[in-house]
């Protein structure tokens, strides 16, 4: 067979450039271009979720009703955040991983590409389905992004249609990650041992096993859903020995561990980037890596931090609230590295770095608001209110969003073979970073204070923060055309990059040309074996 | 690890659009026939999924048969399967989790037992209500049942899956050894259990609906065996069906001692089912 | 106490009198556990400030000198066991320091015994429904008519000039000070929360279960909160507003309100209820119209609207409907039994056998439609 198999990939495996015309983009197998696919959708969604976060806000700049009704704003606020996670973040991260996985680790491209393709492919037309709803008689769905029963059962026509395009993302989801972790194991280069590589392929690994076993449990209870609604079973029904809370107990042991698969590649982003600026190795790899699997082990056993208030045992709310605190632990660590990274380095300040250290300060605000919601007692006062949602946005925008902004600028050189503007690029920074504080630190006031979630109108005690926020919103939402602009002179042209293109690179994708060549690693590289 | 050398990587792959697109029409299909709509969408996508499979499966049949594939992509292959298989665990896995926390935290909250508002649960909202599994809630939804005993059909079934779980070994055995008449003739008789088994599924829910008044809408308990058996059902009816396109290959002198990848992950999966069906015939059944 | 840790109190406390501004914090509330969460709330809060000031001061002290444009040569170092256990244990031992109190009051606020009144309330698309179960009294609390007229979308209505814009209810709970009150939290429809800031009580009303929490209020006023779980389209309009009253000006409004005899079905606090009228009687047109325009306005049209034109694709409309221009058995049931798996509740339990009829009639001869015909209450007293 291996005779054969020689015999073959001479004039399958190499030599091969591009396909010509619109086609390759739908055909394509190679991790680059799927890599591009990737994050320009996330980019065409990120608009397109910003954009309806616009309409909240704007919404929300006075009190009193002004445009929209309030079912149009639930629904906003729902697609909002499905569009962000499932539309933004996720796909970003895999588009980074198909760029930068197999060049990092030496191999040729992914493990199973014609699987990686339709990874892709499914995720144009799932979202298809999901935005379609909003042209919906009843429009689309309404009941918040974690789609609670029994209030989702009441969505109208839009019900089927989300649910199904919840599925039809996972498929995606899941076959993304079985690959790559296929590809981590099988297609390092030859005597690349697993401590050997980098932590962005850490942090995904340990991500791809959560979303194997996490995106299952969310198929499995949107399928309950359906059913309830369709079927006639009652297993959120407490008429029929049900319970609406068990759907909560589901999602959320989905929907924790999605947090954090939301913010571990990002760790691994930014371990690569803090040790290139302050050309200084990465401080405590080794505990780095545990700290990951740590916070991965641990995301399975918080969900309920986010029940605080459904009425659990006392033990239970004993027991969530302490090994939530728990996971301040490894994630110190992770900072604590971080700084010790920098500490006496030899640092420079490019837009890259910025955006490293930008993630690294408004994510510690994030977790530490993120520790005060995990003691129950006051999450009981939390929870609910724009507390949360500062919170959550301060670990999502500046911590998820940033770190593919930071990956971006840091490895858009290798990509397309040219520096983007270095002042824009710091521009774009400064801009969204002070934008980006004005909109979401009055939040935390606004909560504590007593503003709760998902209102569409509210007190007149809370209108200057609001009024303060949506300014923010439209700055920062304005802001990010910057980073349009920027990428799209980089594609075009610019000051050619050199091969290592950071004077304190390091790692194996540094040492191929800029741009990466089509096929990366036709022969694995030497300094392994 | 990584021999690029001879690792196979295909340049064009045409099928997954056609995927996406019969997906599409599958799933936007049902959504329309749920709200009142019809049919006919999602029985293109469907049809159009199959056909898919059907040709890229076919595709890479063809590649191995030629040899194109190195012990490396061979690799990749199990991998998949195997973490493959995990996901369909853990999808089993809320389905088992909702019953269990039907079983012992909601059903006795509604009869007044355990902390919080249990006791008031039951005076206040349900007071009467008793909870015993198997259990259809405090408004008896769905009306009187029998639960589904676990003799006869249940326990014929168990036989059923684990014999196949054998004859399946058995033919693993023959191949290893290279002997594909032999697989075949196990493989054979393997499937030939699968749809037995799922033959009597079907029976057992005809028994079900027609002589228990055990239905899906049977509040909980109806919820969670017919979810649970359902599910597990189809995961039988994929599994045979991988296991009888095995089979036909062996007929066509594909596979050898050494290269059976494909019969090996229908083997893998059909012990999964083989499991999962263990652990509902325990909870489900006997318990 | 040590000099260190008295010092340490001192400090908090006027810090806390700095940050304990309605506008921009927790406020303290007026019950003992609303007082403890609030302490705790500004414990870890400044635990939190104090990891944040160290952890960036390292980092920025460090950004600043070890920068390449000031020189700076890199150092080589990358690993040290025992820092790495030091910030692994430290933050441990924070933690627990946080714990423990946080574990105390959490045990505090689970002890729903020996409570003197009980509560239970119901949570409804749109609105709470408070029941004293030590007196019988009952009744429906919504959002303030004003109010509702001025949210709505191009009202033209200025919502400044309410003090207490969407705060304010038609029926506030009255509650007695000093005495531990218990509550019992459900709900009819979907999960809502009820939320009192200044009792630090927020709970969520299950459909199909209770759950409990308790409060004891120390000083008489009127506290203000709101549902907290998304509920629906008007979610954001459903507060919830405390009356707490010295105990005998308590004991003096149970007096007057508590109902003389027993109470069969859940009469409608609405002020247009007609309950009291005899169900067995025949009803003229106008009478239940006129009825009926009342139940509608309180129990409808936040989902049908005011006008009855609905919200296509979520609430069907009640002009030309088919139903309610249709067979009164139809009619009937709908609003009777409800529709599962949808927003229409039954009303059966909400609403007096007269009440419904009227309700009925209204829509089948008003808000457009002119069917003709009546609906007597003794048709629904016949369904019970
Ligand atoms: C990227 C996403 C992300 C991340 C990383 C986190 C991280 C954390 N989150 Fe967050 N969270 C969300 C996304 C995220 N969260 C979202 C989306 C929601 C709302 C969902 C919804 O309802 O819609 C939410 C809601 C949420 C709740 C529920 C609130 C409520 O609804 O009432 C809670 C409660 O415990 C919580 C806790 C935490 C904790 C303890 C961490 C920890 O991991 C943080 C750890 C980090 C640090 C603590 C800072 C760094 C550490 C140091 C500098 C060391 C020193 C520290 C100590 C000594 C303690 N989060
Ligand atoms: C990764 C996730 C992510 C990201 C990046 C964001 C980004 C933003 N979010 Fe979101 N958000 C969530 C996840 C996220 N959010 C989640 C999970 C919820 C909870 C939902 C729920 O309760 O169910 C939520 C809820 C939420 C709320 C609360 C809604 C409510 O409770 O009713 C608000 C309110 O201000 C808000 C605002 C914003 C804003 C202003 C941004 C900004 O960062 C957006 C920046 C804006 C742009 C990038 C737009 C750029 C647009 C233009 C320049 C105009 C041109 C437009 C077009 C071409 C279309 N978000
Ligand atoms: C919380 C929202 C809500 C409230 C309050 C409500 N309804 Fe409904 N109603 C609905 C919904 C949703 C439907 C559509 C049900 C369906 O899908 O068939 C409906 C349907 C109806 C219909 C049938 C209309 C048709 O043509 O299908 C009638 C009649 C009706 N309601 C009467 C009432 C009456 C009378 C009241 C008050 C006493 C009321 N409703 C209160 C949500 C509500
Ligand atoms: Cu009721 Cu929100
Ligand atoms: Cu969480």
């Amino acid at each position: 067979m291996s005779t054969a198999a020689a015999g073959h990939h001479d004039h399958d495996d190499h030599d091969h450039g591009p396909a010509k015309g619109w086609t390759r983009w739908l055909y394509t197998t190679n991790h680059k271009d799927i890599g591009t696919l990737y994050l320009l959708f996330a980019l065409v969604m990120f608009f397109i979720g910003g954009g309806m976060a616009l309409i909240i806000r704007a919404e929300l700049f006075q009190p009193g009703l002004q445009l929209v009704d309030p079912l149009f704003f639930n629904s906003m606020t729902t697609m909002h955040a499905l569009v962000m996670i499932f539309g933004v973040v996720m796909p970003a991260f895999v588009g980074l991983a198909n760029w930068m996985i197999p060049m990092m680790i030496g191999g040729p491209d992914m493990a199973l590409p014609r699987l990686n393709n339709w990874s892709f492919w499914i995720m144009p037309f799932a979202f298809l389905l999901l935005l379609s709803t909003l042209f919906m008689e009843g429009g689309g769905p309404a009941g918040g992004w974690t789609l609670y029963a029994p209030l989702s059962l009441q969505g109208g026509n839009s019900f089927a249609f989300v649910i199904f395009s919840i599925h039809f993302m996972g498929i995606s989801s899941v076959m993304g990650s079985i690959n790559i972790v296929a590809t981590i194991f099988n297609m390092r280069a030859p005597g690349m041992s697993l401590m050997q590589m980098p932590l962005f392929v850490w942090t995904w690994l340990i991500t791809a096993y959560l979303l194997i076993a996490v995106i299952p449990v969310l198929a499995g209870a949107v399928t309950m859903l359906l059913t309830d609604r369709f079927f006639g079973t009652s297993f959120f029904n407490a008429a029929g020995g049900g319970d609406p809370v068990m759907y909560q107990h589901i999602f959320w042991f989905f929907g924790h561990p999605e947090v954090y698969i939301l913010i571990l590649p990002a760790f691994g982003i930014i371990s690569s980037i803090i040790p290139t600026f302050a050309r200084k190795p990465l401080f405590g790899y080794a505990s780095m890596v545990y700290a990951t699997a740590s916070i991965a082990f641990l995301s399975f056993i918080v969900w309920a931090h986010h029940m605080f208030t459904v009425g659990m045992p006392l033990a239970g709310e004993m027991f969530f609230m302490f090994a939530t605190m728990m996971i301040s632990v490894p994630t110190g660590v992770k900072v604590f590295n971080w700084i010790a990274t920098m500490w006496r380095g030899s640092m420079t300040f490019e837009t890259p770095m910025l955006f490293a250290i930008g993630f690294l300060v408004m994510f510690t605000i994030g977790g530490l608001s993120g520790l005060m919601l995990a003691i129950t007692p006051a999450d009981i006062q939390y929870h609910d209110t724009y507390f949360v949602v500062a919170h959550f946005h301060y670990v999502l925008v500046p911590g998820a969003i940033y770190s593919i902004m930071a990956a971006t600028y840091y490895w858009m050189p290798k990509w397309t073979g040219n520096m983007y503007d270095e002042k824009w690029g710091k521009i774009h920074f400064w801009v969204s970073t002070v934008f980006l504080n004005v909109l979401f630190f009055p939040m935390h006031f606004v909560g504590l204070a007593g503003m709760p979630r998902r209102i569409p109108d509210y007190n007149l005690q809370f209108a200057d923060w609001n009024a303060v926020a949506t300014i923010g919103a439209f700055g920062f939402g304005f802001s990010q055309l910057i980073f349009v602009w920027v990428i799209y002179k980089c594609i075009k042209g610019g000051e050619k990059a050199t091969d290592e293109v950071w004077e304190g690179a390091d790692g194996l994708e540094w040492t191929v040309p800029s741009p990466a060549p089509y096929h990366t690693f036709e022969k694995p590289p030497a300094q392994y074996s | 690890m990584s021999s690029p050398s001879s690792y196979y990587i295909p340049h064009e792959a045409k099928w997954p659009i056609v995927g996406s697109i019969a997906l599409f029409a599958f799933f936007a299909g049902f959504a329309s026939l749920l709200n009142g709509g019809s049919w006919i969408v999602m029985a293109i996508g469907a049809a159009l999924l199959v056909y898919m499979m059907v040709r890229w499966f076919g595709q890479v049949i063809a590649e191995s048969e030629n040899g194109q594939y190195s012990a490396q992509v061979d690799v990749s292959f199990r991998m998949s399967m195997m973490w493959f298989i995990f996901s369909e665990v853990m999808f089993f896995g809320a389905f088992f989790g909702a019953l269990f926390y039907a079983r012992t935290f909601s059903g006795p909250w509604l009869s007044g037992m355990g902390e919080g508002g249990a006791a008031a649960t039951n005076a206040v909202l349900w007071s009467g209500f008793d909870y015993v599994w198997p259990n259809n809630g405090p408004e008896k939804l769905g009306g009187a049942y029998d639960a589904m005993h676990w003799f006869p059909l249940p326990v014929l079934n168990t036989l059923i899956l684990l014999t196949s779980g054998v004859t399946c070994t058995i033919a693993h055995h023959a191949i290893k050894h290279g002997d594909r008449a032999k697989m075949v003739r196990w493989l054979l008789a393997t499937c030939a259990l699968g749809f037995f088994f799922v033959i009597m599924q079907a029976v057992e829910y005809y028994e079900a609906y027609a002589h228990l008044n055990l239905k899906m809408s049977t509040g909980i308990y109806g919820s969670t065996f017919f979810m649970l058996t359902g599910f597990h059902g189809f995961h039988v009816c994929m599994g045979a069906i991988i296991l009888l396109i095995v089979m036909l290959r062996g007929t066509r002198k594909h596979f050898s001692a050494t290269n059976h990848f494909a019969f090996e992950a229908a083997a893998w999966y059909w012990h999964f089912v083989d499991v999962v069906w263990l652990g509902l015939f325990i909870f489900v059944y006997i318990l | 106490m040590s000099l260190i840790s008295r010092v340490f109190l001192v400090a908090i406390l006027s810090l806390t009198g700095l940050a304990a501004r309605a506008d921009i914090n927790m406020p303290v509330g007026v019950t003992p556990i609303s007082k403890e969460v609030f302490g705790l709330h500004m414990l870890i809060f400044w635990i939190c400030c104090v990891i944040g000031v160290l952890v960036f001061g390292v980092m920025f002290y460090s950004m600043f000198k070890h920068r390449k444009s000031k020189g700076a040569v890199a150092a080589d170092f990358h690993e040290s066991t025992v820092v790495e256990i030091i910030w692994t244990a430290v933050p441990l031992v924070i933690l627990i320091a946080m714990a423990i109190p946080a574990a105390k009051t959490l045990i505090a606020m689970e002890d729903t015994s020996d409570a003197e009144v009980t509560v239970k309330i119901t949570g409804y698309q749109w609105k709470w429904h408070y029941e004293y179960l030590d007196s019988g009294i009952n009744y429906y609390s919504s959002l303030d008519a004003e109010h509702n007229a001025a949210r709505q979308v191009g009202s033209g209505i200025d919502v400044g000039q309410f003090e207490n814009y969407l705060k304010e209810v038609d029926n506030p709970l009255v509650l007695p000070v000093g005495k531990k009150v218990r509550f019992l939290h459900t709900s009819a429809d979907v999960i809502h929360s009820w939320w009192v800031p200044d009792l630090a009580v927020k709970k969520d009303a299950i459909p199909g279960f209770i759950n409990e929490n308790w409060a004891l209020i120390e000083e008489p006023g009127t506290y203000r909160g709101k549902c907290t779980e998304l509920c629906g389209r008007d979610h954001g309009f459903m507060p919830v507003v405390v009356e707490a009253l010295p105990a005998d000006e308590y004991d003096a409004w149970v007096a007057e309100n508590a109902p003389v005899e027993e109470v069969q079905v859940t009469e409608s606090a609405s002020a247009t209820a007609v309950a009291s009228v005899d169900d067995d009687r025949e009803w003229n047109m106008e009478e239940l119209v006129a009825a009926g325009e009342g139940v509608y306005v309180t129990h409808c049209a936040s989902c049908h609207q005011a006008d009855g034109a609905g919200l296509a694709g979520a609430f069907p409309a009640i002009t030309g409907s088919a139903i309610a221009t249709g067979d009164h058995a139809a009619h009937i049931d709908i609003v009777y039994a409800g529709k599962t798996g949808t927003a229409m509740a039954a009303f059966a339990d909400r609403l007096s056998n007269s009440d419904m009829a009227a309700v009925l009639t209204y829509q089948r001869n008003a808000l457009g439609n002119s069917v003709g015909d009546v609906i007597q209450p003794s048709a629904i007293k016949a369904l019970r």
